[in-house]
């Protein structure tokens, strides 16, 4: 992936209003952040050959609905590991001229559908002794970092904490009311150690990233944001768990963020903001340990004294993230690091921002390092 | 006798011989012919080599514990009594990790490493399922 350095370039964001719309449905939401998105870049709608749909139904029908006919089409799964390994395909389409406009669609109605996570319907094998959920098996991984490290369960509230402040300073996010640690220590418990302020929100919403090669790029209305490196390592011989690794994907996190930063010629030190997949706040102590922003084990004293919050060395979700802003499952975290480096960011902008750095430590680990154009 | 009303386990035909063995008191892994490797759950090759060749073995039922987590939330109408409830991971001594139950309260001093023994509870007729208690 090294030649696609500053290759590809994002050039046009666009996002919904988050919440509760039972009135819409998800073509409906996705074409809001696409129209949202072109209007974004002035790029002409029908330039778009190339359509990338996640977590839509149909991909066919979202390309009638926005009157596309594109030369390349991806339908993705409604997975939250989705939005990198997307941008990856992007980035490999555009620079092999299969596309030269491609946008990505992601909608999520599972607010308004009142959609669940856990005790599915289909049986699963572990549904007999009552283990079920994503949020279960990070718990599980939690206590074993706790076991393994001594990390603790009000460190970890540094996270919640962090984000909620983010959001508070974000008009699009869901959840703007201030939380103390103490607030997260006395939440109801859902499956401890972890209780509801280290849940992602469940809302509906819609998110599209149109991007293009950086030669095209130039002729579009705003200055482009480059994608300057990426990286990835899937787990899956040992996902016997779902959502769940004994290691807590160090060695992929690790991997993924070495040959970002490798192809980027940046370190952790350069990174100026870090967006952080953050289903569940453990994740993001993962993250940063496998991204060698601390030492293996180091996490949790990482994030003490409000080291992920504006203003402190790492600023990390500043949009407040799947806990507070919104749950787009990444995507609406790489559109605000498109924001960040653009300077679009209002309150809760990182000054002099420049390089930014999107991780999703899963089964399917990414990582994206975006700077300026 | 009231119906029970927790999850059943699920009909993959793949798993039908571990519950078997369970209801006859014998916790199993499959393993590979070809290269002994064990794992669980199961497949239909090999993870390793890929043979079909796949059979059941017992196992000694001695477990470290890993982790554990405590469900105040049923996520299923059948758990609705039990919360809040403990679900435990533990690698057996043969290798594979399993999600399972502790077949009492909690253990007084939970910790990762805790040498744990399968027993087995007979929770219908039909089906056996295998939990785990501090190896004495």
């Amino acid at each position: 992936m090294l030649i696609l350095k500053n290759k590809v370039a994002v050039v046009g964001v666009g996002t919904t209003a988050y919440g509760s719309f039972p009135e819409i449905d998800d073509y409906g939401l996705a074409a809001r952040a696409f129209r949202n998105a072109v209007e974004d870049c002035g790029v002409d709608k029908d330039k778009i050959d190339g359509l990338l749909c996640c977590r839509i139904p149909s991909y066919a029908r979202m390309g009638e609905i926005l009157g596309l006919d594109p030369r390349w089409t991806i339908h993705m799964p409604p997975h939250g590991r989705m939005s990198g390994m997307a941008i990856v395909e992007a980035m490999l389409a555009l620079e092999t001229g299969a596309a030269d406009y491609v946008a990505l669609l992601y909608a999520n109605i599972g607010r308004s559908r009142r959609v669940n996570y856990g005790g599915e319907e289909l049986a699963g094998i572990w549904d007999p002794w009552g283990f079920t959920s994503p949020g279960a098996a990070h718990a599980m991984m939690l206590r074993m970092h706790m076991e393994r490290f001594g990390t603790t369960t009000r460190q970890l509230g540094e996270v919640s904490v962090a984000f909620r402040r983010h959001a508070s300073l974000h008009p699009d996010a869901v959840m703007k009311k201030p939380i103390t640690l103490d607030d997260h220590a006395a939440a109801r418990p859902i499956v401890e150690p972890l209780r509801l302020l280290d849940y992602c929100l469940i809302n509906d919403g819609a998110v599209c990233i149109i991007l293009t090669t950086a030669d095209r790029a130039r002729d579009l209305r705003k200055p482009p944001v480059l994608i300057s490196g990426v990286g990835a390592r899937d787990a899956f011989s040992r996902s016997a768990i779902s959502n769940f690794d004994a290691d807590f994907w160090y060695s992929e996190t690790r991997e993924a963020g070495e040959a970002a930063y490798r192809m980027a010629g940046v370190g952790p030190s350069d990174v100026d903001a870090l967006m952080c997949y953050d289903n569940f706040s453990p994740t993001v102590l993962f993250s940063l340990e496998g991204l060698g922003f601390c030492g293996r084990g180091e996490a949790g004293a990482f994030v003490e004294g409000g080291r992920l919050q504006l203003g402190g060395d790492l600023p990390t979700n500043t949009d407040g993230g799947h806990l507070s802003n919104s749950y787009m499952q990444g995507w609406a975290l790489n559109v605000e690091a498109v924001r960040q480096l653009r300077g679009e960011c209002g309150e809760r902008q990182v000054a002099g921002c420049e390089v930014v750095q999107y991780v999703a430590t899963t089964p399917c680990t990414r990582s994206v390092i975006y700077t300026r154009g | 006798m009231s119906a029970y009303r927790k999850p059943l386990p699920s009909d993959d035909p793949l798993l039908a011989p571990f519950w078997e063995n369970a209801k006859a008191h014998r916790l199993s892994v499959q393993c590979c012919r070809a290269c002994r490797d064990r794992h669980f759950p199961p497949g239909p090759v090999c993870p390793k080599c890929l043979s079909e060749d796949q059979e059941w073995e017992t196992v000694s039922g001695r477990a470290a514990l890993v982790s554990w987590v405590r469900f105040h939330r049923a996520y299923w109408d059948g758990f609705v009594g039990d919360v809040p409830y403990d679900v435990c991971l533990v690698a057996l001594e043969e290798g594979p990790l399993l999600l399972s139950n502790f077949s009492g309260p909690m253990p007084e001093d939970p910790r990762a490493g805790l040498p744990l023994e399968v027993v087995f509870d007979d929770v219908t007729d039909a089906f056996t399922l295998p939990k785990f208690k501090v190896a004495p």
